[in-house]
């Protein structure tokens, strides 16, 4: 079984940048076993499309646009996250949701989606998480560490 | 009646777009264009040290990774008087070559075909007849009546789930659209080989950038990857063998898929090519080096400039005349906001002074982007494929001149129907065709190198901070599918003292300048026909035939400024 956490965001925009530091705090703090994969998606679409291939489970970390206090975590499943991304949640919805529909498409959507992500503060430009994306970094990390486990991968730290 | 039209972004995604319109008689009177755009990069630049500045300009653009790099570790090494070993060239050729090819085929199939093809229609095919159709265009062997069966009941399934994903277009059956369902049903299939086709072309990337999706290879002085046949790890005979598989896969689709449909699609819509022509200036820095020598005068496609559509007079291009203008920009100038400024000395201290959002239209009048204006010599210049094409052509290049007079003859068109969106879309095929068929040289070069011992990949003699002068600044240049891309960095005592990028979507998307002249955007849209208001499906056409790196959304209003329909465009 292949899974794929996928961070998204744009590094030089403040919060934006969130599930690419996302990504790199985990890969910085555990091993994974050979078949969890991280990737830092950037703000790429359509050329993700060929890491989404034979993911059976596909965990997105993203900077999502809730209408909530920034630094609020949130986690999508189901049929929350075409819903949440069809209704502009994400400042990436564009690419998510294309990307998404287009491996549906070609016949490899994974058969489990999950998105974790938080409200942003700022997203001008800068290449620093502002404090408040920091302090929620540690919840997600948490999250996504238990989420793994719940898909049966014990992460060594 | 006059009536307005607004083409607005529905989120802060980058380089977002926003095209008002004056509508008169069917056709647009004015346009104006209005875009977000990275701003600030010199904040997060200055003080660094030059040699890491492309780790960060390598995310000002979200779909193109490399070509940021590209710009950027140029500049720096212009700037330090660099010569990079004849391997850095030659990977750097093949990183964007591929890029080119590889962006020219996405964008015609999954942004600009959709504009042409329709899809709905598509579902009404005759399997048998498009197969007849596909196997007279082309050799290309995915073409038989099943096959086209197949993918007709897939994106039937597909678009029976509700869920249309890019294809939630609310265009389909508009008038405009003039091919018959066969052709439209190709276009489909294409669509989707194409993504199939782009994993194995990314891969390219892979091998030679060492991490996809961002490539990590660019290095400051040549490329940071060893070239040497014995090592598992360096760039080997095994992985030039895969490289030159994978270059011939890339080539043969755009030989019998790309150019077949671009040629296919063209004759239903030859009235574009007397639309969406613009302000007839094309600018390239000219990209692609062919040896060593010191400059740029070995250029693959060469560096000129073309003033009013003047073929015969290709004029030298001269960084040094570029400037920027914020007369119609939310930024503000020390000198005012009429001066026009080189990018050495560009400023950037942003004002916004533009309505609160929600708003109905902008004061055109005013400052109404967060583009500046950038000019050559004063005038407002088109850039990317096009002009990169025309130049080659006009100066002669074999490739080019082939290419070019080969589409030119299948669609019984002469050189002036170059000068319009369908001449845009189809130097879009001939620059992809060419580089597509280049590609395979430059690894030939690179092939020949190793064979003979020549294994350097990076300069180093420049790389100590200490070997720097003090003071010293450099121009970037580098032609990316988009179009010319220019980087400026000035460093001071081993650190940037100013930054200044001025992007492809920057030239041709730019407002007004002071003596009110319309960007290329503005310009292209002057006289097109629009069908139905509500649908503005031929201002879409025109703004994708430039390649613009955004996504946007329609909004129509009416004379008294309801809106009437909200369209999300693609």
């Amino acid at each position: 079984m292949m899974i794929l956490v996928l961070g998204l965001g744009n590094t030089i925009m403040t919060d934006d940048g969130f599930g690419v530091r996302a990504v790199e705090a985990l890969s910085s703090r555990y091993r994974f076993p050979g078949d969890v994969r991280l990737l830092d998606g950037g703000t790429l679409g359509l050329d993700l499309l060929p890491h989404l291939e034979e993911i059976d489970h596909l965990l997105i970390i993203d900077a999502l646009e809730m209408q909530a206090p920034p630094g609020t975590v949130f986690r999508l499943e189901g049929d929350e996250v075409p819903r949440a991304f069809a209704s502009k949640l994400s400042v990436h919805q564009m690419g998510v949701q294309d990307l998404l529909a287009v491996s549906e498409l070609m016949g490899h959507l994974p058969r489990e989606l999950v998105v974790w992500g938080v409200q942003p503060e700022s997203i001008e430009m800068g290449t620093e998480l502002t404090a408040t994306a920091t302090t929620a970094l540690a919840p997600v990390i948490e999250g996504v560490v238990e989420e793994l486990r719940k898909w049966g991968i014990e992460c060594e730290s | 009646m006059a009536q307005r039209i607004a083409v607005d972004p529905i989120t802060r995604i980058e380089g977002h777009l926003r095209i008002e319109a004056q509508l008169e008689g069917g056709r647009i009177a004015e346009a104006w264009s209005s875009s977000t755009s990275f701003r600030g990069i010199e904040t997060i630049l200055k003080g660094r040290d030059p040699r890491d500045a492309h780790h960060f300009t390598q995310r000002f653009c979200g779909v193109c990774t490399t070509v940021h790099s590209m710009a950027s570790i140029r500049a720096v090494e212009d700037a330090l008087k660099i010569q990079i070993p004849d391997n850095a060239r030659l990977i750097r050729n093949l990183i964007m070559g591929i890029q080119n090819v590889q962006d020219h085929v996405i964008h015609f199939y999954h942004l600009h075909a959709l504009d042409w093809v329709d899809i709905v229609s598509a579902l009404s095919a005759d399997p048998a007849k498009t197969a007849q159709i596909a196997q007279s265009i082309s050799d290309w062997p995915n073409s038989s009546p099943e096959y086209f069966q197949q993918v007709r009941d897939r994106v039937a399934a597909f678009a029976g789930t509700g869920r249309l994903g890019p294809f939630q277009n609310a265009y389909w059956g508009h008038p405009a659209y003039k091919l018959p369902p066969e052709v439209n049903l190709i276009g489909v299939a294409h669509y989707l080989e194409a993504l199939e086709w782009q994993k194995d072309v990314i891969r390219i990337h892979a091998i030679l950038g060492s991490k996809n999706p961002h490539p990590q290879t660019f290095l400051v002085g040549g490329m940071a990857i060893p070239v040497d046949p014995d090592s598992q790890n360096a760039l080997n005979a095994d992985k030039l063998a895969l490289i030159r598989k994978l270059l011939r896969k890339a080539r043969t689709f755009v030989e019998q898929v790309y150019i077949p449909d671009l040629l296919a699609v063209a004759p239903a819509y030859l009235d574009w090519a007397g639309i969406g022509g613009g302000v007839g200036n094309y600018l390239s820095y000219g990209d692609f080096p062919m040896d060593n020598s010191p400059g740029t005068g070995s250029l693959f496609f060469p560096r000129g400039v073309i003033m009013g559509r003047d073929l015969a007079n290709v004029q030298p291009m001269d960084e040094k005349k570029v400037s920027e203008y914020v007369t119609h920009s939310w930024y503000t100038y020390s000198k005012g906001d009429n001066a026009g400024l080189h990018p050495y000395e560009g400023e950037t201290s942003h004002k916004y002074t533009g309505p609160r959002p929600p708003y109905e239209f902008l004061d055109t009048d005013g400052k109404y982007s967060w583009v500046k204006s950038p000019r050559y010599l004063d005038q407002p210049m088109e850039v990317g494929p096009l002009a990169r094409v025309l130049v080659a052509y006009a100066k002669g290049v074999p490739e080019v001149k082939a290419a070019v007079d080969f589409v030119l003859g299948k669609l019984g068109a002469p050189a002036s129907a170059l000068f319009s969106t369908l001449g845009r879309t189809a130097a879009r095929g001939v620059d992809c065709l060419v580089l597509a068929q280049k590609n395979e040289q430059w690894l030939d070069q690179l092939a020949n190198n190793m064979g003979r011992g020549i294994y350097e990949t990076f300069n180093k003699e420049k790389w100590d901070p200490a070997t720097w002068p003090r003071e010293a600044q450099g121009f970037g240049y580098h032609e990316a599918p988009r179009g010319a891309l220019g980087h400026w960095i000035r460093i001071e005592h081993g650190k940037i003292a100013n930054y200044q990028a001025v992007v492809p979507s920057t030239w041709n998307a730019g407002p007004r300048d002071p003596k009110g002249q319309p960007g290329p955007y503005e310009a292209a849209l002057v006289g097109t026909p629009i069908a139905d208001p509500q649908k503005p499906l031929e201002i879409l056409r025109t703004i994708h035939s430039f390649d613009p790196c955004l996504a946007c959304a329609v909004h129509v209003l009416d004379g008294t400024g309801t809106e009437i329909v909200k369209v999300r465009a693609l």
